[in-house]
């Protein structure tokens, strides 16, 4: 069964969702990946304000490619998540309670999804071209000068993912494979 | 000797490295059509289905397959009855930036792996050459992205781990990956030379046609065991659980030191690109 869901992403929205669900997102969405995270994360260690409002938002880690006339965005798929695992518990604190990667959390990360009450959702790594079909509109809202790796705010529409560590923290990469291993061997 | 020159070298990787993000090569194709098309894990399928639609996309509209259009690596064998007119290295680089700028192609190179600050036109490529005979040149452009790139591994064996050794290594990296690379992965093997040629081995094998396998049987066989190897650990496309993990293991060997036995394995996710094109 397939979840509709909008954003902004309240805690209560956020508890309802299972490992393994899948789900199209629609509304406003970040983008964010290393470099932006960076800085995310002095401004937050400097008691500064940030340049986005943070609660209850969903960030999506990517870089897209640049956009052709016409076109609303470049490809734009989920880049690997775990180089955000050192800043994302300090957004989550903040309220954040949407990430949008593919691969592998850490403890930290995972701690702080079941102490806050945050989702971490996979879109399907190099189906940028598929998954760009989904942005509706696009625009820089902060940090221009990094190009790919600015912050975009984006509306999006029946966008695909699947949950992959849901609010208690239960793992997709661990339960999906053993579900398939174990099947498997049944047959 | 035959002359060609530098604006030809130039015009030739500019046009490689649009073709390569944007038109996945048949061989590829193919796997990932049979994959999907024997997978038994529903979610696996599905998964497998919207690759093959991206692809689709991405070959209709020229959009790039990923949006990690990689560093270009540019591989040339060069006829040792060649001359080059112009700046071989300049040449090959002005081919990149004016690939990712025309080819609305991203630019992930940063100059300085410590600062950090993108270079804008996606140079310096990486360039690997080999001197070869005859009076032509090979230009293959392989755009490789850092998700799987960022997965790969090398080790410095011992001659007594021998090939239960290599192959313990090569899943043990696998498995590790897990669904980093953005598996279906295809996985490029090193085996031999030195710490760096195996590395550079691991690369060049993933130029080689997925459905090609090592013409000596031996490396052939271990090819096809260590895929059914692979595909046994039930990782599936993305990690999400199922059959499909990787769909191809190339391998490459080369002579080594009585003390050694180096390994690399060098990752690429299913988006494996190269294109080819002889001067």
């Amino acid at each position: 069964m397939t979840i509709k869901i909008h954003t902004p992403l309240t805690r209560e929205k956020v508890k309802e969702l299972k490992v393994g669900d899948s789900c199209l997102i629609t509304g406003t969405i970040y983008t964010a990946r290393d470099a932006a995270h960076k800085r995310l994360k002095e401004l937050i260690d400097n008691d500064k304000p940030l340049p986005i409002d943070i609660e209850n938002s969903t960030i999506y880690f990517v870089g897209p490619t640049p956009s052709k006339s016409g076109q609303v965005i470049g490809s734009a798929g989920p880049t690997t998540s775990y180089r955000m695992d050192d800043y994302s518990p300090d957004l989550i604190k903040l309220g954040q309670t949407g990430m949008i990667g593919k691969g592998k959390r850490n403890g930290a990360v995972i701690d702080a999804i079941k102490t806050y009450g945050a989702v971490y959702f996979g879109a399907i790594g190099g189906c940028g071209a598929l998954l760009s079909k989904c942005i509706k509109k696009c625009k820089v809202v902060a940090y221009p000068d990094l190009g790919a790796e600015a912050i975009h705010k984006l509306e999006v529409e029946d966008f695909p993912v699947v949950v992959v560590i849901d609010s208690h923290g239960n793992n997709l990469y661990e339960i999906g494979p053993k579900n398939y291993l174990t099947q498997n061997k049944a047959e | 000797m035959r002359e060609i020159d530098a604006l030809t070298i130039t015009n030739t990787v500019k046009k490689l490295c649009i073709e390569a993000n944007c038109h996945l090569s048949c061989d590829i194709k193919n796997c990932i059509s049979a994959c999907a098309e024997n997978e038994p894990w529903p979610t696996a399928k599905d998964i497998l289905n919207q690759i093959i639609e991206n692809y689709e996309i991405a070959d209709r509209e020229n959009l790039p397959i990923c949006q990690d259009t990689g560093v270009a690596c540019v591989f040339l064998e060069i006829g040792q009855d060649v001359h080059i007119n112009g700046n071989l290295n300049d040449a090959i680089n002005e081919g990149v930036r004016q690939g990712y700028s025309g080819g609305f192609l991203r630019k992930s190179v940063v100059r300085d792996p410590l600062d950090r600050v993108n270079t804008g036109d996606n140079t310096p490529a990486m360039i690997y050459y080999e001197i070869v005979s005859g009076d032509k040149i090979k230009i293959t452009v392989a755009p490789k992205g850092f998700g799987s790139e960022n997965m790969s591994a090398i080790a410095m064996l011992r001659p007594s781990d021998g090939i239960a050794g290599v192959k313990d290594f090569i899943l043990k990296t696998v498995r590790e990956a897990g669904p980093n690379p953005c598996p279906p992965i295809v996985v490029g093997v090193g085996i031999g030379g030195t710490f760096d040629k195996a590395a550079y081995l691991a690369k060049k094998a993933l130029l080689r046609p997925i459905d090609l396998p090592n013409a000596t049987p031996f490396y052939a066989d271990l090819e096809k065991e260590l895929l059914e190897k692979i595909n046994a650990l039930g990782i599936g496309p993305q990690g999400f659980g199922g059959q499909t993990t990787a769909l191809a293991v190339n391998i490459e060997h080369f002579p080594t030191h009585i003390a050694g036995l180096p390994v690399a394995v060098n990752i690429n996710c299913h988006v494996t690109r190269h294109k080819t094109e002889v001067i």
